[in-house]
C-alpha cells in the first residue's frame, strides 16, 4: 500500500464524518429522493378527478357515466347542472377532464343513432392530457361495442376479426418507481462522486491548505485517489441502501447480477470523479464548484434519459446526449436490474463508459495538476 | 544554503520577482521586508517548491528547487502567511498528518511529536481541533507541523501578523531555539523590530532587492543622523521644522518629536527655528537610527 495514500484518505474520513451537513447529504438525501421520485414522479395516471354534466337523465346516460367510473382511470369529483360548471371546475383545477351527456341521449340509441357525447380535458399537462384522451375514448368505445352487442344480440368474440393481446414485459405492471428507481441509483452515484469530489478538492485550495500540501513530497496523483476513495466508498454504500429500499419498499425487481451492476458502476464512476476533479480545477471556492455543477450535471440529467426519453428528443440534443456518461450507466442499470441482461445486451454502453471514464478523468487530472500553480 | 540568480517570477498581469540574485548562508536568519506587493511572498513560496520560477535559478543547500523538487521538500519547511493547516482536524490528527506525508519512522514519531508539542507548549490541546486554537496558538501549531521532518530551512512568511505581543515573543524564543538547532531561517515581517533580530536583512521593492546587509551596517549606510526632543506641542514643533532644509523626515510621537536629519549640524538650526517661536525644547539627544528610518529613506529615494 502506498504510504501517503493511507493518510489522506483518513484525513478525507475525518472530514466527512465531522461535518453533519455533509453526511446527511450524503446518507440522508438518498433516501429523500428515493420517496420523492418513486411517489411524486409516478406517471400512472389513476383515478383523475372529472366533473359529469348528465343533460339525459336516463338509465343509458347512467351506465355510460358508470363504465367511466369503473373504468379506475377516471374518478368522479362533482356531478354538476350546467356546462359553464365545468370550465369553472376546469379553470380552477379541481377537474382535469369533463363529461357532457347531451339531451337526448338515450333517445339516439334507441332510434338506432349514432349517440354524441363530449369529454372535455385540461390539456395543460401534456402527459395527464394524453392518457385521459386515450381513456375516455377507449372507455367510450367499449361501452358502445357493448350496446351494440346487446342490441344485436350477437357476441363479436365469435365472428372472428382481429384481436390484439398487449403483453408487457420486464414491468408488466408498468409502475413507474420499477423504471425511477433504478435510474436513481446512476442519478445519486452521478451526484454524490461529483459534487463531493469538486467540493472537497476546492476546499483545499479555498482554506489555504493546498499550500501546505504542495510543499510536501505527496503526489498529486496520490492526492487525487486518496481524496476519491472515501466518496467511491460512500457511492457504493448508497447504491445498496437505494437497492434495498427499493426492493423492500416499492418491491422494485432485481432480476440481474448485482455484482454486475457493481463493476460497470466502478467504470462509471471514472466518469463522476474525472467530471468532478475538472469542475474543482475550474473553480477556485465550494459555492463557485457548487455552482459549476449543477451548471453542468443538471443538463446530463435531462439528456440522460431519466426523465424524458431520448428518442423524443431533437437531433442536435440526441447527439449532444452521446457524451453523457449517465445516457449509458441508465441503459444499463435498467437492463440489469428490470430485465436481468447480462454483458452482451449492453456492451456498447459498457464499450461507450470505459471510453469515456479514462478519457474524462485522464484529461480532468492534466487540468487539475496545472491549476495547482 | 539558499543561492537564488536573476531569479525573476511574471504572472499574468504583474512582474513579481524582478531579476533577483541573494545568497543565504547556513545557520542565517534572513529578514525579508519590504511593502505589500514587494515581492517577498513569492520569493518564499519559488524558494519552497511551491511555485516555478519564471527565469532564474534558485538551489537550496545546492539542489535546484525546479528539477530536484523532491528533495528540496524535505530540506525545508515552509509555513504559508494564511493558517493551512486543517481546522477541523485536532493538533494531533494536523501533526500526525504531517508526519505520515514525510513518511516519518513511526518510531520516531511518538518522541518527534511530543518533543514538539512541549516545544510549542501545546501538550495540553492535543486534542483540541485546530479551529479552537487562538490565533498565537495556530502559529505555534503551523510551526511545529512545518518542523515535523526535521528541516534545514525555514521559510516563514508572515508568521506573526495578526498575533498579539505576548504570542509575538513567545513565538520569536521559539524561532531562536529553531536557530539554535542549527537551522537557517529566511522569514518575511511587517514588524521591524523583528527585523533587527535577524542576521541579516533584505529590502524588496516592487520585486527588486534593493538593500541587503546587517541591520548595523543599513543603519551606518544611510549617513544620517537621528534627534528626538522633548517638545510641546509637539506636532506644531514638527510642522514648524519639517519643510526645513537638511530635514530628511519628521514624525511626532506624544511629547516628543523625531527628525532625520542629513547631517548633524542642522540640529542647532533646529533649535533657532524652535527658539524664534517660543518653543523650548528639552532632553534633545541624537539616538541610533531605526530599521524603519532606514527604509523609510530607502524606499523615498528615487
Amino acid at each position: 500500500m502506498n504510504t501517503r495514500l493511507w493518510p489522506i484518505m483518513r484525513k478525507e474520513f475525518i472530514h466527512i464524518v465531522r461535518d453533519p451537513r455533509t453526511l446527511a447529504v450524503m446518507f440522508i438525501i438518498p433516501v429523500v429522493q428515493l420517496i420523492l421520485l418513486g411517489y411524486a414522479a409516478n406517471t400512472d395516471i389513476r383515478h383523475l378527478a372529472i366533473a359529469v354534466f348528465d343533460a339525459d337523465h336516463t338509465a343509458q346516460s347512467r351506465q355510460l357515466v358508470e363504465a367511466y367510473r369503473a373504468s379506475d382511470y377516471f374518478a368522479i369529483s362533482a356531478y354538476v347542472n350546467d356546462e359553464s360548471e365545468i370550465a369553472r371546475l376546469l379553470d380552477g383545477g379541481q377537474v382535469r377532464g369533463g363529461l357532457i351527456i347531451p339531451p337526448g341521449y338515450a333517445d339516439s340509441l334507441l332510434k338506432g343513432r349514432a349517440a354524441q357525447v363530449a369529454f372535455v380535458i385540461d390539456g395543460s399537462d401534456p402527459s395527464v392530457a394524453g392518457t385521459a384522451f386515450a381513456a375516455s375514448q377507449s372507455v367510450g368505445q367499449a361501452q358502445g361495442v357493448k350496446l351494440i352487442q346487446q342490441r344485436l344480440g350477437v357476441d363479436f368474440s365469435s365472428l372472428g376479426g382481429i384481436e390484439v393481446r398487449p403483453r408487457v414485459w420486464y414491468n408488466p405492471d408498468l409502475r413507474s418507481s420499477n423504471y425511477m428507481v433504478p435510474a436513481l441509483i446512476g442519478l445519486i452515484l452521478q451526484f454524490l462522486t461529483g459534487l463531493f469530489t469538486a467540493l472537497s478538492i476546492v476546499r483545499e485550495r479555498e482554506q489555504g491548505t493546498i499550500e501546505q500540501l504542495v510543499v510536501t513530497p505527496i503526489r498529486s496523483w496520490e492526492l487525487i485517489v486518496g481524496k476519491i476513495i472515501p466518496y467511491v466508498g460512500i457511492a457504493f454504500f448508497d447504491l445498496g441502501e437505494i437497492l434495498l429500499i427499493g426492493v423492500l419498499w416499492f418491491g422494485v425487481p432485481v432480476r440481474g447480477s448485482i455484482p454486475l451492476l457493481a463493476a460497470i458502476a466502478l467504470l462509471f464512476l471514472l466518469t463522476t470523479l474525472g467530471t468532478g476533479l475538472f469542475i474543482s480545477s475550474v473553480t477556485k471556492s465550494q459555492q463557485e464548484a457548487m455552482l459549476v455543477s449543477f451548471l453542468v450535471l443538471f443538463p446530463g440529467i435531462f439528456l440522460s434519459g431519466f426523465f424524458f426519453p431520448l428518442e423524443a428528443m431533437p437531433a442536435p440534443l440526441q447527439a449532444v446526449s452521446y457524451v453523457v456518461p449517465l445516457r449509458y450507466m441508465l441503459i444499463i442499470i435498467r437492463g440489469i436490474i428490470l430485465k436481468g441482461v447480462g454483458l452482451p445486451a449492453f456492451q456498447e454502453q459498457v464499450i461507450a463508459l470505459a471510453i469515456l471514464g479514462p478519457l474524462i478523468l485522464i484529461g480532468a487530472s492534466l487540468r487539475f495538476r496545472k491549476s495547482l500553480e | 544554503m539558499i543561492a537564488i540568480r536573476s531569479l525573476t517570477k511574471r504572472f499574468a498581469d504583474a512582474v513579481a520577482i524582478a531579476d533577483l540574485t541573494l545568497d543565504v548562508g547556513e545557520g542565517e536568519i534572513f529578514g525579508l521586508i519590504g511593502p505589500d506587493g514587494a515581492g517577498k511572498t513569492t520569493t518564499l513560496r519559488v524558494i519552497a517548491t511551491a511555485m516555478a520560477p519564471t527565469a532564474g535559478r534558485v538551489a537550496v543547500a545546492g539542489h535546484d528547487v525546479v528539477r530536484e523538487a523532491e528533495t528540496v521538500k524535505t530540506l525545508i519547511g515552509y509555513m504559508p502567511q494564511r493558517f493551512a493547516l486543517y481546522p477541523d482536524l485536532t493538533v494531533l490528527e494536523n501533526l500526525n498528518f504531517f508526519a505520515d506525508l514525510f513518511g516519518a519512522p513511526r518510531a520516531e514519531r511518538r518522541t518527534q511529536i511530543e518533543r514538539l508539542l512541549t516545544f510549542a507548549r501545546l501538550s495540553d490541546f492535543g486534542a483540541r481541533r485546530a479551529q479552537n486554537l487562538s490565533g498565537g496558538m495556530q502559529k505555534k501549531l503551523a510551526l511545529a507541523a512545518t518542523l515535523m521532518h526535521r528541516p534545514r530551512l525555514l521559510l516563514l512568511d508572515e508568521p506573526t501578523t495578526g498575533v498579539d505581543p505576548v504570542s509575538r515573543r513567545e513565538f520569536w524564543d521559539l524561532l531562536t531555539q529553531v536557530h539554535l538547532d542549527g537551522v537557517t531561517i529566511v522569514i518575511t515581517t511587517p514588524y521591524l523590530d523583528e527585523a533587527e533580530r535577524c542576521n541579516r536583512v533584505g529590502l524588496m521593492h516592487r520585486g527588486r532587492l534593493i538593500a541587503c546587509d546587517t541591520p548595523n551596517a543599513l543603519r551606518a549606510r544611510i549617513g544620517a543622523t537621528v534627534i528626538e526632543a522633548q517638545v510641546s506641542p509637539a506636532v506644531a514643533a514638527r510642522r514648524l521644522v519639517e519643510h526645513q532644509t537638511g530635514v530628511l523626515s519628521a514624525s511626532a510621537h506624544g511629547d516628543s518629536v523625531r527628525l532625520i536629519l542629513d547631517r548633524a549640524e542642522r540640529q542647532a538650526d533646529i533649535m533657532a527655528a524652535w527658539q524664534a517661536h517660543g518653543i523650548t525644547p528639552g532632553n534633545v539627544r541624537i539616538v541610533r537610527p531605526r530599521l524603519e528610518d532606514v527604509f523609510v529613506l530607502m524606499l523615498e529615494k528615487p
